[in-house]
């Protein structure tokens, strides 16, 4: 149907804008409204592209190690040299008096060299003489897998509990809502330690799942595990609301089944709730990964993350401050990435967005 | 009230138990291998697995595995194996450091965590409510453990501006003043964390009852901004923050504060479970896990307590 732009009276002014733009009113669901919000939040947009080129990044480890670095993720370096501006340069200094007569400490890796060494310790080496960015790439990757992952298992396994909670009620709703109190008695942090390490000396093998002690699997199921009801109360809330509205009645009445009506009239509506858990979720479990790798409950050596590359360098912090700093640097950039996509997610798709109130 | 107080212990009673028994299934069962073993730790002789086997009663049905456990964590006879130590003394000599940090630092993130939300609550939409909005967000993003590592490179290293001490803990009773200074970097780091989080519930809180009908009744009668804003406004967004505050306190008091206190070297209980991760001696974390959730549980019955006290509309009848 045409609007004809130049009529003199048009309240409408959606009506007037669709005209300007294409010519006809088209059906809008609210995620194209959602879209058309999101799309002018340049600063949400803007992290949301600087999350995925550090996923990007991370994804190409193995490239940047065999192009870039020459060299992998756990290849020791000690006593040998590289070349620097055409001068040749321990990788680990090895100590003692110069030439000049001045002292040199042994043992304090070379810093970061950016591109002066032609890609190679562009952030530097540690003790080992491993290359910093080859492991903080690497590290990156076992982070983000474990992050990403966890949310995942998360999400899903919170979505499951709350729609058959909200859905059932009775003993249903009973059952999960105990469980999801006993989980949330426990301190997060402390209660993925606990898991992360006694699960870290003989793996899992229960329910036909058999991990093994260093696997990555480990610190994603717990850290999906210990999050779950953090995820999983306010959705159930939302569906418990949800239940009570007349368009659940309606499918009701017209027979619909009880997955017809979870799947079909349910999670339809909870979807952006669960969209913007989900993307803060990730943020909080990178965080809870480094905390634990960070204390050695998470992610087991050899296999480096984050967490393991700080507590790695924290005994050094003195010589050698790069080696704690730049994984920081690389968490809280992810971090801070997904949890301002997150807010703005939120603002663009809660339609009741009070957070610009004027007064 | 008592029916209700009687009603909420009982509840919590029963969490308790609940929440050991998880506990008991994390260490003993769900792990792969010999359970005696594995507590035991690296170290262990075949006298000692026995000596565990004995006194967590594993070679019984689980639910006698279950009370010896707790037997043996109330009767204050768990020995942590690789150190030789009493596990419930070692938590006891680390309860003054925990406190000092734990106290100190909910003071400061309360007190900045209310003034970051009413301040950008207040200014909402303008410049001051952006650049708090994201320093919170920044804050939020922080890995304590990482800030610390910063901090202690920054402030307490052989640097020309270095002005606190490095790690460690002073006892108040030995010297206030090193105490103080002592604490100074690890109450920043730790309240950091939660002004970014309770700056942004309050914010969103604050908005959301400024705009009820009461408030504006309250201005409509010609009372003080300022008034309205404290007595009707604050009162009101503070409820939930009551409650986030009593859980969060409850889990930094039992070792959820382990980050800060490895990081700073503080012997607290936090630390004391920490270190036992290295060594993979499981009955410093068990005991610590148990005594972590026991404060919450208690300080929930003491929270919702509170609650009833503050808000009338939800106090039992």
């Amino acid at each position: 149907m045409a609007t004809d732009s130049s009529t003199d009276f048009t309240l409408d002014s959606a009506a007037a804008l669709a005209a300007d733009e294409r010519g006809e009113i088209e059906g809008k669901s609210p995620w194209v409204l959602a879209w058309r919000r999101l799309r002018r939040n340049y600063v949400a947009l803007g992290f949301l592209l600087l999350f995925v080129i550090i996923v990007v990044l991370c994804a190409f480890a193995g490239t940047y190690a065999s192009q870039v670095a020459h060299t992998g993720p756990n290849d020791n370096h000690l006593g040998e040299t590289f070349t620097r501006d055409g001068k040749q340069v321990p990788v680990v200094s090895k100590g003692g008096f110069t030439t000049g007569g001045g002292f040199v400490a042994g043992g304090i890796p070379v810093g970061p060299q950016l591109w002066h060494a032609g890609g190679r310790y562009v952030f530097g080496a540690d003790n080992q003489g491993r290359d910093v960015a080859v492991r903080l790439l690497y590290g990156g990757r076992n982070s983000l897998k474990v992050g990403i992952g966890s949310a995942i298992f998360c999400t899903v396994f919170a979505l499951l509990t709350a729609l058959l909670a909200a859905y059932y009620g009775g003993w249903v709703d009973w059952l999960i809502s105990r469980v999801y109190d006993l989980i949330w008695a426990f301190p997060v942090l402390l209660l993925a330690i606990a898991l992360g390490t006694a699960l870290s000396i003989n793996g899992f093998h229960h329910l036909g799942i058999n991990l093994a002690a260093g696997s990555l699997w480990i610190p994603t199921g717990v850290i999906a595990f210990v999050l779950i009801p953090y995820v999983g109360r306010p959705l159930r809330g939302q569906i418990l609301s949800l239940r009570e509205k007349e368009f659940v009645e309606a499918a009701t009445a017209q027979g619909a089944s009880s997955v017809r009506v979870m799947i079909g009239e349910l999670l339809p509506n909870i979807a952006s709730s669960v969209l913007v858990l989900f993307t803060l979720i990730i943020a909080s479990n990178i965080i809870t990964e480094a905390g634990l790798s960070f204390l050695g409950a998470g992610v087991q050596p050899p296999n480096p993350s984050w967490g393991t590359l700080i507590a790695d360098g924290q005994s050094r912090i003195v010589t050698a401050p790069w080696l704690a700093i730049i994984p920081g640097i690389a968490i809280v950039l992810t971090v801070l990435s997904l949890n301002v996509f997150g807010d703005g997610l939120r603002d663009a798709l809660d339609p009741r967005a009070k957070v610009r109130v004027e007064r | 009230m008592i029916a209700f107080l009687i009603r909420r212990l009982i509840g919590a009673f029963l969490v308790l138990v609940a929440v050991s028994f998880i506990t008991y299934l994390i260490f003993i069962k769900i792990p792969g291998g010999d359970p005696a073993a594995r507590i035991a730790g690296r170290t262990a002789t075949d006298a000692n697995i026995a000596d565990i086997r004995q006194k967590l009663n594993l070679d019984d049905p689980f639910y006698l595995q279950y009370w010896g456990m707790m037997k043996s964590l109330f009767t204050a006879d768990l020995v942590s194996y690789s150190s030789q130590l009493n596990v419930v003394d070692q938590i006891v000599s680390g309860i003054p450091a925990t406190f000092s940090l734990c106290i100190g630092a909910a003071i400061i993130w309360l007190f900045f965590g209310t003034l970051v939300g009413v301040v950008s609550a207040v200014y909402a939409g303008r410049t001051s409510d952006r650049v708090i909005t994201v320093l919170a967000l920044i804050g939020l993003s922080l890995p304590v453990f990482w800030l610390g590592l910063v901090m202690r490179y920054l402030f307490a290293q052989d640097h020309p501006f270095r002005f606190l001490p490095d790690g460690g803990y002073v006892p108040l009773t030995t010297n206030p003043w090193e105490w103080f200074t002592h604490l100074l970097m690890p109450w920043g780091a730790l309240a950091v964390l939660f002004i970014g989080f309770y700056g942004r519930v309050l914010r969103s809180n604050i908005l959301d009852t400024i705009n009820e009908d009461y408030v504006r009744t309250a201005k409509a009668k010609g009372l003080p901004y300022r008034h309205v804003l404290i007595k009707h406004v604050l009162r009101n967004s503070m409820i939930p923050i009551v409650t986030l505050f009593g859980l969060d306190f409850a889990a930094v008091l039992g070792g959820a504060a382990i980050l800060t206190e490895t990081v700073f070297d503080l012997k607290g209980v936090g630390w004391y479970a920490a270190q036992s991760v290295g060594d993979l001696d499981l009955p410093p974390i068990m005991a610590v896990t148990i005594y972590a959730t026991f404060f919450i549980v208690i300080f929930s019955v003491i929270v919702d307590l509170l609650y009833a006290w503050l808000d009338p509309r939800i106090r039992p009848t």
